[in-house]
């Protein structure tokens, strides 16, 4: 039985992923990347000026401008017909083209991507929403808008990386510690795992070795799933991250253990049938628990509660 | 072997995520009890089950297998492949047996890690 992905799942699974800077096209806005203040150049202004102008400031096109409302374009192909049919002696405002493409300053970038692909222009001036002529977008223009934001992204995102793993340098105190609390709800399989999946991302970002964050992933998760299991009204989950070591603390309010010996025997469980069908209560959380810790703690009083705790040592063991 | 040679191979179906078609799979495990697989799957290795529930992706996830392939046809539910393809964790299914599949990966080439 041929059982696979069609190519049409396929591309439409690339589709969904669209790139960073695709999605900065539809984020940046045109008057966050258009050249303000343009040259400009009035209705009443002779050809032979408007020739100087081209030449001396080696552009191929000014937007025609009356009373700083855009009223017309007038590029260097529009120049030399002129010349050719010698209308050099003429003003601008005669023979400007007046159905000008333009683009709004307050739209996204993607507009002026679209315009320039269909038009084949090489410059679109840009208005705000009363005609005003505000500024003119080239190709170039976009392709620098994009990259600075590339740029000014990456920058905060190594800031944001640098900070996070030397947060117990730069904060100064006799003990630092990071303390992160997740309520872990009783029988709740469907998110068993998340608070685990939290704790495993936070050690990343504090630069934790990755065999150190598998160790305390693992038994974090052990200590997460016997809350669901077994406590009566779920629990808290407590992670200490301090520099030298990561404290996992997993407390409820009952029922509590009857033999703690017996409990940390491996393959000894009380998991129910319906649990045990779901992969879990195999007897051997407890023993993972060990197996992954420096130290580990139980202690249980019946109709009180259960309070474990797992000590990782991150000087001695830390680089393995 | 890649994850994404293996799905060619064994013609599994992808039901989340994206089979890597870079990076090697380095190994597999095969159980159905979480806290074994907890214990002795290594990152980067295939794992073989019959479970199909949400916490298989928490699993696969914290350990940061390659992959899931779930066998006899057993089905996740919409939740769990969301979940999956949220994490970033790769479930695979087919309708053969654990033991039929982990007969193929070895002929493949994929060993216990």
């Amino acid at each position: 039985m041929v059982d696979r992905v069609t190519p049409d799942e396929d591309s439409s699974a690339a589709a969904a992923r669209v790139t960073r800077s695709q999605e900065l096209v539809y984020e940046l806005r045109i008057g966050e990347v258009m050249t303000c203040d343009p040259i400009t150049v009035a209705p009443d202004c002779l050809l032979t000026e408007l020739k100087e102008i081209l030449r001396v400031r080696r552009i191929s096109g000014v937007p025609v401008v009356d009373q700083g409302c855009l009223v017309g374009i007038f590029s260097i192909e529009d120049l030399i017909v002129a010349l050719a049919r010698g209308e050099i002696g003429a003003r601008v405002g005669d023979l400007m083209t007046r159905q000008v493409v333009s683009v709004y300053a307050d739209e996204s970038v993607i507009q002026a991507v679209n315009k320039f692909a269909r038009y084949g222009y090489g410059r679109l001036p840009v208005v705000d929403r009363e005609g005003n002529l505000v500024g003119i977008i080239t190709q170039g223009d976009v392709v620098r808008g994009l990259l600075r934001r590339l740029e000014v992204q990456w920058h905060e995102e190594e800031i944001h990386r640098y900070r996070a793993s030397h947060i117990f340098e730069d904060i100064e105190s006799d003990q630092t510690g990071l303390i992160l609390r997740y309520r872990v709800a009783a029988r709740d399989f469907v998110h068993g795992g998340e608070a685990s999946s939290k704790v495993k991302r936070a050690l990343e970002r504090v630069g934790a070795a990755p065999p150190m964050v598998r160790r305390v992933a693992v038994a974090t998760y052990e200590a997460e799933t016997n809350l669901i299991i077994h406590a009566d009204d779920g629990g808290h989950l407590t992670v200490e991250i301090q520099p030298d070591r990561i404290r996992v603390v997993a407390q409820d309010t009952g029922p509590g253990i009857p033999d703690i010996q017996q409990a940390l025997q491996a393959g000894f469980s009380t998991a129910p049938d319906w649990i045990r069908e779901l992969g879990f209560g195999a007897g051997m959380g407890l023993n993972n628990i060990r197996t992954c810790a420096d130290e580990m703690n139980l202690e249980s009083r019946v109709g009180v509660g259960t309070r474990l705790e797992a000590v990782f040592h991150l000087r001695e063991r830390g680089a393995t | 072997m890649t994850l994404n040679e293996i799905v060619s191979a064994l013609q599994l179906k992808v039901l989340a995520g994206r089979p890597d078609a870079q990076s090697a799979v380095t190994g597999g495990y095969a159980a159905d009890l979480l806290s074994c697989v907890m214990a002795r799957a290594r990152a980067g290795s295939v794992w073989v089950t019959l479970q199909a529930h949400v916490n298989v992706v928490a699993v696969a996830s914290l350990l940061g297998l390659a992959g899931v392939i779930i066998t006899e046809g057993a089905q996740p539910d919409t939740a769990t492949c969301q979940k999956a393809e949220a994490e970033g964790v790769v479930l695979l299914s087919t309708r053969e047996t654990t033991f039929a599949v982990v007969a193929a990966l070895a002929r493949l080439g994929v060993e216990a890690a």
